[in-house]
């Protein structure tokens, strides 16, 4: 086993409110390897972007009680000063966003933004910079790039903007890219181009992404590991085909289920998760998921189930046993997806 | 409220000649005007070009496209929020184009609108209650006194806690906002309901609640929808047609079965082979159709099909014809029209997908 680029150990993140504790990331532990893809899938306030940005050291710490490890190549930044901090984001680890549109700023030249980015962590002139973003404009397939940095934000398409956000993401070379939800505001055709550049602009700069999003079907083609997140905690971790064949988890087992398919044949009736999200200031007592599950006994309303894993590496957080994971998943979601 | 079964066939046999909403060489022209004082025309943007469509009663007509294709502001010139520049309308065969003042107030009655953006679409000020009951105050359908226990029936339909009849939006989710946005539309009892991207805006898992819902509510209440969405595969679901539309046209329009399985117009194949797969097995085998650039500006769209300059079809063509490298001529020279294919299949294209290069480009199995 190589040395892991990215390490989290038992990741909490707690913002005090007035209405009380919101736990926002409770006990996550996960590990990225170098020039892996890993996804990480779950719903508006599943804590999934929280980790991240915890991880980019953006949660402040005045407002987050953060605890546990954050290890970048053996390094815990949670530990780190800040102004050490700020050089590692963006040279070593740089994120996108999902708005494109509200992400680059509005009163700037394409290009200028993006040489900024370079010199801020560089010491080049600005016209060096200008030229290595106009060669990044490039890379990420927009044509007419030197026009194209001369222009403002709002005379690129979506797609563009996106592309534009990649350039200044991988301007820097960083190790790791974490993708946030990056293609949910586009058209399905430019979702599929800007996935493909991403996975192919990790091999050409030898990086690891994380992919984040609550559409199982984005990441089907593009992740190598996949984590799906609930309530603040991960509640399963496989390879993508342990998770699309063999799913272990009824939260996951409801993704599946709820996805529109376009291979399915005729109008089959939808079967989506029942209820809501909980919040996440009074997470139920035991398995979070037990209020929403059709599988729910009694143990699950009172013990918290750990993530535990199945072989060395497919691991689920669920106390159903193993040969009943197995039976309803191929019994009843397999037959539907 | 609920229909009898034997009225709904009626219904239905009715519907093969009468349809709720006809469209006739529909278009929707925005100038655009240079100058301070006086403003200059100097050319348009051709959002909706030439459209005929029909949307029969108690069915779901599904509308795709990219964005900036034109089917938001097909939308809006069916529910006569913008004017048609040239062409008619008609709803329930009564021609509608240019309806004014309190013909247009009862016309709309039948005709309301759901959004994409369930955040946008609810003023954050006023309570749930009187967002609900807002239609029923305008239009006066309802005594003053009966609105209350109306909305929060309808409140019910939905899925929504009647008790939370005075909570403001914000203490909504989104999937409970989109609830709130579907129970206004639902307040008149309309006949059609346009949804702009009802579900784009919301995790899979609350989108998956919101189409069952709307369909719940088709059934009840024998409501046709246009479903406008750019996501072939919920489209697809919820649509008994589908409408393709590509800068302004509708390029191909067929049940979304046939659609899926031998799509004919190159456009529609390669929409199709890019919506994602949730199977990494069926996914590695799938072979993309790239488009190559940007959809053209609709200020000057291009001459003949307005695809051929990204048409992968066009180009193939003209390389077995041995013509020179590029799009077949007969593709920029002459328009194509909306010519059947399979039974029931629609397509604007000259040189038609054929079934089994589909399969492949697709997926196989």
């Amino acid at each position: 086993m190589p040395e892991p680029l990215l390490e989290v150990r038992d990741l909490t993140v707690h913002f005090p409110t007035e209405d009380g504790l919101v736990k926002a990331v409770d006990g996550v532990s996960f590990t990225v390897q170098p020039g892996e893809t890993l996804g990480v899938v779950g719903e508006s306030g599943s804590g999934k972007s929280v980790t991240f940005l915890t991880v980019m050291g953006l949660t402040s710490s005045g407002s987050a009680i953060i605890e546990g490890e954050v290890l970048f190549q053996g390094q815990d930044l949670l530990k780190l000063p800040k102004d050490e901090m700020r050089t590692i984001r963006g040279s070593k680890i740089s994120m996108i966003f999902q708005d494109p549109m509200t992400s680059l700023h509005p009163f700037y030249k394409v290009g200028y933004q993006i040489g900024e980015a370079i010199r801020t962590h560089q010491k080049v002139s600005k016209n060096e910079a200008h030229d290595q973003a106009v060669e990044m404009l490039k890379r990420v397939g927009i044509s007419r790039p030197d026009e194209r940095a001369k222009q403002y934000p709002h005379e690129f398409s979506g797609g563009m903007r996106q592309r534009a956000m990649i350039a200044m993401a991988l301007s820097l070379n960083p190790d790791l890219l974490i993708a946030d939800e990056p293609t949910t505001a586009l058209d399905v055709t430019v979702q599929a181009q800007i996935l493909d550049l991403i996975d192919r602009l990790k091999d050409e700069f030898n990086a690891a992404v994380v992919m984040i999003t609550h559409d199982l079907g984005v990441v089907a083609e593009h992740c190598d590991d996949i984590q799906v997140m609930y309530a603040g905690r991960a509640v399963e971790f496989g390879d993508a085909r342990d998770i699309y064949y063999d799913a272990h988890h009824p939260y996951t087992w409801g993704l599946l289920r709820s996805i529109a398919r376009l291979d399915s044949s005729g109008r089959e009736r939808l079967e989506p998760i029942q209820g809501l999200p909980p919040s996440l200031i009074f997470v139920p007592p035991g398995c979070p998921f037990h209020p929403r599950c059709p599988y729910v006994f009694d143990k699950c309303r009172t013990d918290v189930p750990a993530l535990i894993p199945a072989d060395g590496h497919h691991a689920s957080a669920c106390h159903l046993s193993l040969a009943d994971k197995e039976r309803i998943f191929h019994e009843e979601v397999m037959v539907r997806t | 409220m609920s229909v009898e079964v034997t009225e709904r066939t009626d219904v239905q046999l009715q519907a093969e000649r009468r349809p709720l909403v006809r469209l006739t060489s529909v278009k929707k022209y925005f100038p655009i005007t240079q100058g301070i004082i006086f403003q200059h025309h100097v050319g348009d943007v051709h959002a909706v070009d030439d459209v005929d469509l029909e949307i029969y009663p108690g069915e779901t007509l599904g509308l795709v496209g990219e964005t900036g294709c034109g089917k938001s502001t097909l939308a809006r010139v069916i529910m006569r929020l913008y004017d048609a520049t040239s062409g008619t309308i008609e709803f329930e065969g009564r021609d509608v184009t240019r309806v004014k003042g309190r013909e247009l107030r009862e016309m709309r009655r039948d005709m309301q609108m759901i959004f994409q953006d369930p955040f946008a679409s609810l003023n954050p000020r006023k309570t749930v209650g009187s967002i609900i009951g807002e239609p029923y105050h305008l239009h006066k359908t309802v005594p003053r006194e009966k609105v209350k226990p109306e909305v929060q029936q309808l409140m019910e339909l939905v899925g929504l806690n009647p008790e939370h009849y005075n909570r403001y939006p914000h203490e909504f989710s989104g999937g409970q906002r989109q609830r709130i946005g579907v129970a206004r539309s639902l307040a008149l009892h309309p006949k059609l309901i346009v949804c702009d991207e009802p579900v784009s805006a919301l995790d899979v898992s609350i989108q998956a609640q919101i189409l069952n819902l709307l369909e719940d509510l088709q059934e009840e209440f024998n409501l046709t929808y246009l479903f406008i969405a750019h996501d072939l595969s919920v489209v697809k679901h919820v649509s008994d047609r589908v409408a393709v539309m590509y800068l302004g046209k509708v390029v191909e329009m067929a049940s979304g079965d046939t659609l899926y399985r031998t799509p004919k117009h190159p456009y529609t194949g390669a929409l199709l082979s890019a919506v994602p797969i949730p199977d990494p097995d069926l996914a590695a085998q799938k072979q993309r159709i790239i488009l190559e650039g940007d959809v053209p500006s609709p200020i000057d769209p291009p001459a003949g099909c307005r695809f051929h300059p990204r048409c992968p079809q066009s180009r193939a063509v003209a390389k077995a014809e041995g013509k020179p490298d590029g799009p077949h001529p007969r593709c920029y020279e002459e328009e194509p029209a909306l010519t059947p294919q399979h039974p029931g299949q629609l397509a604007a294209c000259h040189f038609p997908l054929e079934d089994r290069a589909v399969a492949d480009a697709t997926i196989s199995g």
